[in-house]
């Protein structure tokens, strides 16, 4: 009887990635020096176009307490709205000094994470839509089975958040919130401040994506 | 062969992976959501990845064994792990970022919070990384890590494993799992292994011994293939943009 299925492979299952994910993938946070170009937060070259900004905050379990294992990723698009990437299939060209991806880890004290990256621009959504300026993000932690995917939006963009189409597809209007950054200035640098709440009052929309 | 144009990755099979509430591995009981996941019609954002130039990667990178090696050569067995990476329709992913950490033959991890009495090795680090060539191949070569014990319950113990982490072609296939070793007998009892609620799919977590390419009086190989999602071609109306 399987044999009336045609042959399509599954995809490898996820499994957590630990509370020594840095080794593998931030040895320099584990003071591992292996290789002589390690990833990191800084998303912003000299020549990057846009606006300088700092994304940071916590990400919180279900009794409100800081992960201090947890490792982020962004991914997002330059200044104009462009995805540094192949699959890219719009015309124009994206800055060739932004590479769009970063990643951090948690600082093992405080549980405080950030990025120096750019302010995305507004990129194409579906059937000729428009999406409200956004960083995707993911995280990876110890007790986390599968990568936790969600949207970093921007306060300052009411009314394209307003027309997001993704944020719109969030039947529950007031968890839309959780999804929103808050933008403060600290000696002159523009700080979008994103905490995630993992489980429990006001728990951060996660994606299936 | 014709202009493929591409749509969105197929959905993923949420029943091929573990809940994210798994009371077994206590940890996941404060670290779920409790709110169902919001499943979202595919973009630009996420069909998108990042790209990793060859040039970023030393010699060394792929190799465990001596990338850390300072005066002498790490303990333990010398193991190879080759295989394929490809996506769920079975073409290759090229030129994808897989990175892999571990622990070294007594089971000890090179990390600030790792307080296990097993020996660290001063010549082992125990990360590495290499990209996909064009055929989704990989390989890399290491000391096979030992089983440790960790606070579960109190007398748990990880079968012997390698992490690893794919970043492709979309966002949507970043992946980070587990790798094991054929013939453990810690992987019948491991309690995130377990988390996968299919056996078919914790069998795919395992690396198989593959005798034919084992390197005489040097060292033993293992086999393991990767599969990721895969996007649809798309012949009619292309929504995507």
């Amino acid at each position: 009887m399987n044999n009336w299925n045609f042959q399509e492979l599954k995809e490898t299952p996820s499994q957590t990635g630990g509370p020594y994910v840095h080794i593998g993938l931030l040895p320099q946070q584990a003071n591992i020096e292996v290789f002589e170009n390690n990833f990191n937060n800084q998303l912003v070259q000299d020549q990057t176009k846009g606006e300088r900004i700092r994304l940071e905050g916590q990400v919180f379990d279900g009794l409100g307490l800081p992960l201090r294992d947890v490792l982020i990723e962004i991914w997002q698009a330059d200044a104009n709205g462009i995805f540094p990437s192949q699959a890219d299939t719009r015309e124009q060209k994206a800055d060739p000094a932004f590479h769009g991806w970063g990643r951090t880890g948690a600082d093992f004290e405080t549980g405080i994470w950030s990025f120096n990256t750019i302010k995305p621009g507004a990129t194409a959504g579906r059937k000729g839509s428009t999406q409200a300026p956004h960083i995707a993000l993911v995280i990876f932690a110890r007790g986390i089975n599968l990568g936790l995917h969600t949207r970093v939006y921007f306060e300052d963009e009411a009314e394209a958040n307003a027309n997001d189409p993704i944020l719109n597809s969030i039947e529950w209007a007031p968890r839309r919130q959780t999804l929103i950054a808050k933008r403060s200035e600290q000696n002159g640098e523009v700080v979008y401040r994103f905490d995630i709440r993992i489980q429990g009052d006001n728990e951060t929309v996660f994606f299936d994506i | 062969m014709s202009q493929h144009s591409w749509g969105a990755y197929a959905q993923r099979n949420t029943e091929d992976h573990p809940p994210a509430y798994a009371e077994g591995y206590k940890t996941s009981v404060l670290r779920s959501p409790k709110n169902a996941l919001i499943s979202i019609n595919e973009t630009l954002t996420e069909v998108t990845s990042p790209h990793f130039s060859p040039n970023l990667f030393g010699p060394k990178d792929n190799d465990l064994i001596l990338n850390y090696a300072k005066d002498g050569l790490p303990i333990g067995e010398r193991v190879i792990v080759h295989g394929y990476v490809r996506d769920q329709f079975g073409r290759p992913v090229k030129n994808a970022l897989l990175e892999v950490w571990q622990a070294n033959a007594s089971g000890r991890y090179r990390h600030p919070n790792d307080k296990f009495i097993g020996a660290m090795d001063p010549n082992f680090g125990g990360c590495g990384r290499t990209l996909t060539d064009e055929n989704g191949f990989y390989i890399f070569r290491t000391i096979k890590p030992g089983p440790y014990p960790w606070r579960n319950r109190i007398n748990e113990w990880r079968p012997a494993h390698i992490h690893f982490s794919l970043i492709a072609d979309g966002w949507a296939q970043r992946l980070i799992s587990q790798f094991y070793f054929e013939g453990d007998t810690l992987i019948d009892t491991c309690p995130i292994l377990k988390t996968i609620p299919s056996e078919d799919q914790r069998r795919a977590l395992i690396a198989l011994e593959d005798k034919n390419n084992f390197i005489e009086a040097d060292s033993r190989c293992y086999r393991f293939d990767i599969t990721l999602r895969g996007r649809r071609a798309t012949y009619f109306e292309n929504d995507l943009t």
